[in-house]
């Protein structure tokens, strides 16, 4: 009896013992992965003299907040106007219609192979599958050769109409939130008289809601963080994207001031953290059921 | 009836099959019809055989390419992959503000890769740079993160390591399916947190491990942008120049889309392979549940 209880109040001293080093642990690890961002605000609102110091100050004197603006109305004689507010649209654009079309054509897509019978159709879904192991740079020239042929090389368009086709994927993230439907729903309904499309409509969709934010979500940070597309596809620079603007800010080398740099780049990741924030949870989960087959 | 119920599946899952004709099989054909060619946009394509991958072959800036992407997924895959392990076992010991952590380590995952370029070219600064201070206070001389050729992949893969938060997530969710019967079952068997974790944890989440590792090998061999901000041109001596860059840059700063082309079949294949020898080596140790 004693024996028992000696060894479970062990055992407890042992678990807490675990906590508090996984405590530690823990801490000094986030600081670890805070600290470049920190890094880039503390930066972003210094006087230009304060970046360039040894050792480096961590609070700036003053926070200058005037390098904001000046950032997205920087205009100097080596890099001449970068318009920043410009590049902003233009994301807006991309992402909006982006997202706009992985919504519709994954959710009606991914319906198909979850809840409709057809033939081929899970042959097809394998097919699907395999092809995420496609790499992109292997595509590339032949779409960029498709896009050309078409005029629209220099518009938008190669960055959002793809988005309408829907996604290997978000096709097999979707499937699997629609397949926890219990199909009896559909069934009672077309007792009912309700076509496919009804049922899709008013039963599955209104349902699916947290999946559909999920593929929202992530085509949202895809399409605005991307950078490879805008890079192929834009030609003028009243064109470019925050990405592929950025990238322009810093390219001449000593060009630009760092902390207006850094006010910049603060600004390009402020969006997706906010959105982050605002849908933290379906954000989580939507990344973790995806991993899991 | 069988056949109306075929139409409305096909006519549903219409957008993808456009999209897997258009932008998968289209493409992936034409590549590779391509790659026998010696087509750039400039002039109609001619077929040239076999002559753009008997020139990768001799290629050296091609070896160079591919053999800093090779080191480049060697030293990222098992970097990130035990980072992001040993991060979700440590919030998996259910310690107090485990949401703020997780929020924590995540965060760096939604840095935009130019955006973080820009970041990391600030704190890697040979002059002025956070890094070389923190060096420097404990009284180690850094080396050129950003200008000496034998660091700067290593800079690159430091780097990849601050985005290890997604496949972090993923653990934590693998791990929290974990059944407790089975770690009740360890602890009658008398074992400790350590024995524990390697008997039962790791064996049980080895499926979301292996899915986690194909993924990142096929990402790490198509990095691109993050060098691209940081190296202009692989600089120093080529040494972060890697594969995808390469390509690029033939396609669209040389014309050599054939060329490209090539290049592109090759590196599917290295895909394809290295995916089927992952698979293998894993077979005996991957769990999967009898069901």
């Amino acid at each position: 009896m004693s024996q028992v209880a000696k060894t479970s109040r062990s055992h407890r001293r042992d678990k807490q013992f675990t906590k508090i080093l996984a405590h530690i642990a823990l801490v000094s690890l986030s600081v670890l992965f805070v600290i470049p961002l920190l890094w880039m605000l503390s930066t972003s609102l210094k006087p230009i003299g304060e970046t360039l110091t040894n050792p480096p100050r961590w609070i700036p004197s003053h926070l200058l907040w005037s390098n904001y603006p000046d950032a997205i109305s920087f205009n100097s004689k080596e890099l001449g106007y970068i318009p920043l507010l410009v590049y902003a649209r233009n994301t807006i654009i991309v992402t909006i219609l982006s997202v706009g079309g992985a919504v519709l054509s994954n959710s009606v897509v991914a319906y198909s192979f979850a809840r409709l019978k057809w033939p081929g159709r899970d042959l097809f879904f394998g097919v699907t599958l395999a092809t995420m192991m496609i790499p992109f740079p292997v595509v590339m020239v032949p779409t960029f050769a498709l896009f050309k042929w078409l005029g629209w090389v220099g518009t938008f368009k190669p960055l959002w109409v793809p988005a309408f086709f829907a996604s290997a994927f978000s096709i097999f993230l979707l499937r699997q939130f629609y397949k926890t439907i219990p199909m009896e729903l559909s069934e009672a309904a077309k007792i009912d008289g309700c076509s496919e499309f009804r049922i899709f409509t008013d039963i599955i969709v209104p349902l699916s809601r947290p999946a559909l934010m999920v593929i929202a979500l992530f085509t949202f940070m895809g399409s605005w963080n991307d950078f490879l597309g805008p890079l192929i596809y834009l030609v003028d620079q009243n064109t470019f994207t925050l990405s592929l603007g950025l990238q322009a800010y810093q390219s001449q080398h000593g060009g630009t001031p760092f902390n207006l740099l850094m006010a910049a780049s603060f600004l390009v990741i402020l969006p997706v953290m906010i959105v982050f924030f605002l849908a933290q949870k379906v954000f989580i989960q939507g990344i973790a059921t995806s991993g899991l087959k | 009836m069988i056949r109306r119920d075929a139409r409305i599946g096909i006519l549903f899952a219409l957008p993808w099959i456009l999209g897997f004709l258009i932008f998968m099989t289209y493409p992936l054909i034409a590549s590779l019809i391509s790659s026998f060619t010696n087509f750039s946009i400039l002039r109609p394509p001619k077929g040239i055989g076999v002559q753009n991958y008997v020139e990768l072959f001799h290629d050296e800036v091609f070896y160079k390419s591919l053999s800093n992407t090779l080191l480049y997924v060697v030293g990222a895959v098992p970097l990130t992959t035990v980072c992001a392990i040993l991060l979700a076992l440590l919030l998996n010991t259910k310690v107090k503000g485990m949401s703020i952590y997780r929020t924590l380590f995540f965060l760096p995952t939604l840095v935009p890769m130019v955006a973080l370029g820009t970041l990391f070219l600030w704190v890697f600064n040979g002059d002025y740079g956070l890094f070389k201070q923190a060096f420097l206070k404990v009284g180690v001389t850094p080396p050129g993160w950003l200008t000496d050729p034998t660091w700067s992949k290593w800079t690159l893969i430091l780097i990849s390591m601050w985005g290890c938060g997604q496949a972090m997530v993923i653990y934590l969710a693998g791990l929290q399916d974990v059944p407790v019967s089975l770690y009740e079952a360890a602890e009658l068997d008398g074992a400790k947190s350590f024995a524990k974790t390697i008997h039962v944890t790791l064996p049980m989440i080895s499926p979301v491990i292996l899915f986690n590792v194909v993924m990142s090998i096929i990402g790490s061999l198509q990095v691109f942008a993050v060098p691209y901000v940081m190296f202009p041109g692989g600089a120093p001596a080529r040494s972060a120049y890697f594969y995808t860059s390469y390509l690029y840059d033939n396609a669209f700063q040389y014309q050599r889309m054939g060329y490209a082309s090539a290049m592109g079949w090759v590196l599917f294949l290295i895909t394809l392979s290295l995916t089927l020898i992952a698979l293998k080596l894993s077979e005996k140790h991957v769990h999967y549940e009898s069901n």
